[in-house]
C-alpha cells in the first residue's frame, strides 16, 4: 500500500494542476466567445417546460419560480412567443412595456395581454388574434427598443407599445440593468438610428476580460441555469410571481412639490426627453404598424393633489407631455392612444402605474378596439 | 454550514492531524468544537440566545460526564480540560468588549458577570452531580431533563411558550413570541449522543475511562455536530486514542470524500432544493406528472443533502485522525423498506434499535401475556418509525410519516415470512432474482419517495390532497 500511495498523490496533484489549467482555458475561451450570449439561446423552455407568458423576472425567486436574468437570448428563450415553427394562422400582437404591461401584482392571467387573448377577438380575415406580453418591469424606453429590436425576429404583425412620461426623461434610458448589461447592443441601436444618447465611456463603461470570463459572469451563470430548474415548478405550478396577500397601497397625500427630475415648469425641455427613441422603434418596425399607448396612471384626489396626480408626476409636467404626445403623434401620423385617465383610482395596487385586475381588463378592452381600428385601416 | 465554515473546519482539521501529542490534540479538538459550536449557531431575535444556547450545550456535557464518569473526575488532566472548556466560554464571553474583533457569536455575548456567574453554577451543579452519582435516579433525571428539552425544542406550540419565557427574561416584547426564535443548533445529536452515554453508564457498558477532554470531544466533535454521524462512544474513543497522523496516505481519501460531499450538498443538493417538493409547493400543484418531478427532487435532494454533509464530516475527520461511521450506503438501490432503513441514516436507526427497539420487543417476548410474534413486530416497527418521525419535529405530519415507513416495513416482514413458506421462491422468475430485484428497488425507492410528502408537507390534509393529485384523483 506504502508503494501506491505517493503515486497516487503525484496523480491527484497532476489532476488538481490538469484541472486548474482546464479552468483557466476555459475561463479564456468563454470570455473570448462571448459564451454567455450562446448559453442563453439553448433552453428547455418551449421544448421541455411550456414557454412562460411573460419574461423571467422576480424579486423574489424562491416563491415565484422565476429568476431575473438581463441576457436577452435567455429572456427570449424562456418565453412562448420564441416557440418554434412560428403560426402563421394567427395575428401576433407584441406589447412592450414597464411592469404595468407585464402584469406587477397581477397572475399571468390577468394581465393586459392575458386579457385581450381571453377576448378571443379575430381580424376581418379570421385570423384569432394573439397577444404575447413583452413587458419588462423597468421603466425606459431604450430598453423597450433594446427589447423590440430582438422581437422583430418573432415576426410581429402588430406592436403595442404601452409607455409613460417616465420612460422619456435621459436620465432614465441606459441606467437599468437589462440595458446596462447588454451595452453593445445598446451602443448599435444607438449608432444605427441616431439617437441622442451619449455613448462616452461615463455612460458605456469598457467590459475587462474579467468581467467577461465565467468568474465575472458567474452570478449571470448562474441565474441562466436557476431559470432553467425554475422550469420544473413554473410547469407545475403556473405560477411566475410571488404576489403577496397584503402590500402597502400606493400613496395619495403629497408635499408641496411640483418638481420633475431636472426639468422646470411650465414647459418640459423636448431635448431632454428621448422621443427619439420612440421614432427609431417605429422606423425599426417598419411595415409593422406601431401603437403607441399612453399608459393609465393614478390620479390622486388627496392632499396636494392640485399640484400632483401622483408619487411620479407634478401635475404640469404630465399635462404637457400628454399635449406634446398628442401633437408628436398627429405630425408623425403615428398610432396613437392617450387612456391616462381610464382606470379609476381604486383599482391601482402599490404605485401609480400598477393596477388591478380589473384595470388591466379595462385597458385590455380599450386597447383592443384600438387594434380593431387599426385592423379596419389595414384592409385592402 | 458555509463554504468559509468548511475551510477554517478543513484548515482546523489538517492542524488537529499533524499533532502528535494525544493530550495536545485532544484538546485542541475540545477548544476548536467549542469555539465552533458559537459560531455555527444561527442568530436569534431573542437577546443572547446565540450565546447561551452553546454554552447550555457544554454545561450539559459536564453534568453527564459528572455522572457518568464520577470516579475518574477529579483527575488532574480533568481539571486542566475543564479549565480549557471555561476558558472557551470566557474568551467568547470577553469577546464583547474586543471591539472589532466582536464577536464569534452572531451578536454580542451578555455582560461578562452573566457569563462568570453561569460559569460558576455550572461548576457547582458538576460538583453536586458528581456527589449525586452514586445515587439511585441521577442519570435518570439527566435522560428526563434530556427529553423535556427535547420536546421543547421540536413542538411549535411549546418552542414559542419557550420563546415567550426567553423574551419575558431578557426585558423583550413577549407577544412576539415564534417557535422559530428557538434554534439549539446541534441539540439533538448532541442529545442522542448523551442519552447513549447515560444508558450505557446504567447498562454498565460504558468505557471506564475517559477524560473530560475526551469526552466533551466525543459529543461536540465539530465535523459531525450539526448533521452527524452519531457515533458511538466506545468507537469514538478508540478511534481518537489512535493519535493517527495526517499522512498523504489519509489526506487523500479524505479530501476525496470531502471534495464528494462539497459536490453533493453545494452543488447537486442545493440546486435539487429549488424544485423539489415544499410546503410552499405542494398545494400549488395542478399537474401529476411535474408532481411526480418535484417529489423525485426532492427524495434526491434530502438524500444528497445529508449524505453530503456525511461526506464532509468524514472528510474532515479523517484529516483529524478520527474515521467517523458511515451513515448512507445507496439506500435508494435496495430492494426492501428493510434493507433501506438498514442503509438511510445508519447511525440514526441503529441508535434506536439499540435503545428502543430492542428493549421493546425484549419486553414483550418476556412479558407474562403471551403476545403473538405478528403483534410485537408490528407495536415494535410502528412505534420505533413514529419515534423517529417524531425526532424530526413533534407534529402529526410526523406521526403520519413514522406509521408509513412502520407499515411498509411490517408489510415487508409479513411478505418475506410468507413467500419463506411458500412456492414462491422456488419459481424461476423469482430465484433467477433480477426481475424481482429490480421490481423491488423501484417500489422501495418509490415508497419511501412517497413517504417524504408526510415528511414536507406540515399538513396532513395537504399532503393527501397531493398525494391524489400524484396519482390523477384530482
Amino acid at each position: 500500500m506504502d508503494g501506491k500511495i505517493p503515486n497516487r498523490a503525484s496523480f491527484i496533484l497532476r489532476v488538481a494542476g490538469l484541472t486548474a489549467l482546464f479552468i483557466i482555458i476555459l475561463n479564456l475561451v468563454f470570455g473570448l466567445t462571448a459564451a454567455e450570449k450562446w448559453l442563453g439561446k439553448g433552453s428547455l423552455y418551449s421544448h421541455v417546460y411550456p414557454g412562460r407568458w411573460r419574461f423571467p423576472w422576480s424579486e423574489n425567486p424562491s416563491a415565484a419560480y422565476n429568476v431575473s436574468t438581463n441576457n436577452l437570448d435567455a429572456l427570449y428563450a424562456a418565453h412562448e412567443v420564441s416557440a418554434t415553427p412560428i403560426p402563421e394562422d394567427e395575428f401576433r400582437v407584441f406589447f412592450l412595456g414597464d411592469s404595468s404591461t407585464w402584469g406587477f401584482y397581477l397572475p399571468k392571467e390577468k394581465t393586459v395581454s392575458a386579457y385581450v387573448n381571453a377576448a378571443e377577438a379575430e381580424t376581418p380575415d379570421g385570423r384569432p388574434i394573439r397577444a404575447y406580453n413583452l413587458g419588462y418591469p423597468t421603466i425606459s424606453l431604450t430598453k423597450d427598443l433594446l427589447l423590440l429590436s430582438e422581437s422583430l425576429k418573432y415576426e410581429p404583425d402588430l406592436i403595442v407599445w404601452v409607455t409613460t412620461l417616465e420612460a422619456f426623461p435621459v436620465e432614465k434610458q441606459i441606467f437599468t440593468p437589462l440595458v446596462e448589461q447588454n451595452r453593445t447592443e445598446v451602443r448599435a441601436l444607438i449608432e444605427t438610428y441616431d439617437i441622442s444618447i451619449e455613448t462616452t465611456a461615463e455612460e458605456f463603461p469598457i467590459e475587462t476580460f474579467l468581467d467577461r470570463s465565467i468568474f465575472g459572469r458567474r452570478r449571470a451563470l448562474a441565474n441562466l441555469f436557476r431559470l432553467q430548474l425554475y422550469g420544473v415548478l413554473w410547469s407545475a405550478t403556473g405560477i411566475d410571481q410571488d404576489i403577496p396577500d397584503n402590500y402597502t397601497p400606493l400613496q395619495s397625500d403629497y408635499e408641496i412639490d411640483d418638481s420633475y427630475y431636472s426639468f422646470s415648469p411650465p414647459q418640459l425641455d423636448r431635448s431632454r426627453l428621448m422621443i427619439d427613441v420612440l421614432q427609431a422603434g417605429i422606423e425599426m418596425a417598419g411595415e409593422t404598424p406601431v401603437l403607441i399607448v399612453n399608459e393609465p396612471i393614478y390620479i390622486s384626489r388627496g392632499e396636494n393633489s392640485d399640484i400632483r396626480y401622483n408619487f411620479f408626476y407634478p401635475r404640469w409636467a404630465y399635462d404637457d407631455y400628454r399635449a406634446w404626445m398628442k401633437e408628436t403623434a398627429n405630425l408623425e401620423g403615428w398610432y396613437y392612444a392617450d387612456f391616462w385617465n381610464e382606470i379609476p383610482s381604486e383599482n391601482f395596487t402599490n404605485t401609480a402605474i400598477h393596477f388591478n385586475a380589473e384595470g388591466s381588463q379595462n385597458l385590455a378592452n380599450l386597447i383592443l378596439l384600438e387594434i380593431q381600428d387599426i385592423l379596419e385601416n389595414l384592409q385592402p | 454550514m458555509t463554504l468559509l465554515q468548511l475551510t477554517v473546519f478543513t484548515a482546523a482539521a489538517i492542524l488537529i492531524g499533524i499533532l502528535r501529542n494525544h493530550s495536545a490534540r485532544v484538546r485542541v479538538i475540545l477548544l476548536f468544537s467549542t469555539l465552533a459550536m458559537y459560531w455555527l449557531q444561527p442568530a436569534s431575535t431573542i437577546r443572547y440566545l446565540e450565546f447561551w444556547f452553546p454554552t447550555m450545550t457544554l454545561a450539559l456535557v459536564v453534568w453527564v460526564y459528572a455522572v457518568s464518569y464520577s470516579e475518574v473526575m477529579y483527575r488532574k488532566n480533568n481539571w486542566i480540560d475543564m479549565a480549557i472548556l471555561l476558558g472557551a466560554i470566557v474568551m467568547v464571553g470577553l469577546l464583547r468588549y474586543m471591539g472589532p474583533l466582536c464577536c464569534l457569536t452572531s451578536s454580542a455575548p451578555p455582560q461578562f458577570f452573566t457569563v462568570a456567574i453561569f460559569t460558576a453554577c455550572m461548576v457547582g451543579v458538576a460538583l453536586l452531580f458528581k456527589a449525586l452519582s452514586g445515587k439511585p435516579g441521577v442519570s435518570t433525571i439527566l435522560i428526563i431533563a434530556l427529553l423535556i428539552i427535547f420536546i421543547f425544542l421540536k413542538n411549535d406550540a411549546l418552542a414559542e411558550q419557550a420563546s415567550r419565557w426567553f423574551r419575558r427574561i431578557t426585558g423583550q416584547n413577549p407577544t412576539l413570541a415564534n417557535s422559530i426564535e428557538i434554534v439549539w443548533l446541534g441539540y439533538s445529536y448532541m442529545a442522542f449522543r448523551l442519552l447513549h452515554v447515560l444508558r450505557d453508564k446504567q447498562n454498565g457498558r460504558l468505557p471506564k475511562d475517559a477524560s473530560l477532554a475526551e469526552f466533551a470531544s466525543y459529543v461536540v466533535f465539530f465535523p459531525a455536530f450539526t448533521a452527524g454521524p452519531i457515533d458511538r462512544v466506545q468507537n469514538f474513543l478508540k478511534k481518537l486514542r489512535e493519535n493517527l497522523q495526517l499522512t498523504p496516505s489519509r489526506f487523500i481519501p479524505g479530501m476525496e470524500r470531502l471534495s464528494m460531499g462539497v459536490f453533493k450538498k453545494f452543488v447537486v443538493a442545493d440546486s435539487l432544493a429549488l424544485i423539489a417538493l415544499s410546503s410552499q409547493n405542494a398545494g400549488q400543484i395542478q399537474s401529476g406528472l411535474w408532481g411526480w418531478v418535484i417529489v423525485y427532487a426532492y427524495a434526491f435532494r434530502i438524500l444528497l443533502d445529508f449524505s453530503g454533509y456525511t461526506d464532509i464530516a468524514i472528510g474532515i475527520g479523517i484529516f483529524a485522525g478520527i474515521q467517523l461511521p458511515e451513515n448512507f450506503n445507496h439506500p435508494y438501490l435496495k430492494n426492501n423498506l428493510t434493507e433501506f432503513w438498514n442503509n438511510w441514516h445508519m447511525t440514526l436507526t441503529q441508535w434506536f434499535r439499540a435503545y428502543f427497539f430492542n428493549p421493546l420487543t425484549r419486553s414483550l417476548r418476556s412479558a407474562k401475556v403471551n403476545i403473538p410474534l405478528p403483534a410485537i413486530i408490528i407495536l415494535g416497527q410502528f412505534s420505533t418509525m413514529v419515534l423517529i418521525g417524531l425526532w424530526h419535529g413533534i407534529s402529526w405530519n410526523f406521526v403520519v410519516w413514522g406509521i408509513w415507513h412502520g407499515a411498509g416495513l411490517f408489510l415487508h416482514n409479513r411478505w418475506s415470512a410468507w413467500v419463506k413458506n411458500s412456492s414462491l421462491q422456488k419459481q424461476p422468475f423469482y430465484t433467477d432474482g433480477k426481475i424481482i430485484r429490480a421490481a423491488g428497488i423501484l417500489l422501495t425507492f418509490h415508497y419511501a419517495a412517497l413517504g417524504w410528502i408526510w415528511f414536507v408537507v406540515p399538513s396532513t390534509a395537504e399532503g393527501w390532497q397531493f398525494m391524489l393529485t400524484l396519482f390523477g384523483v384530482q
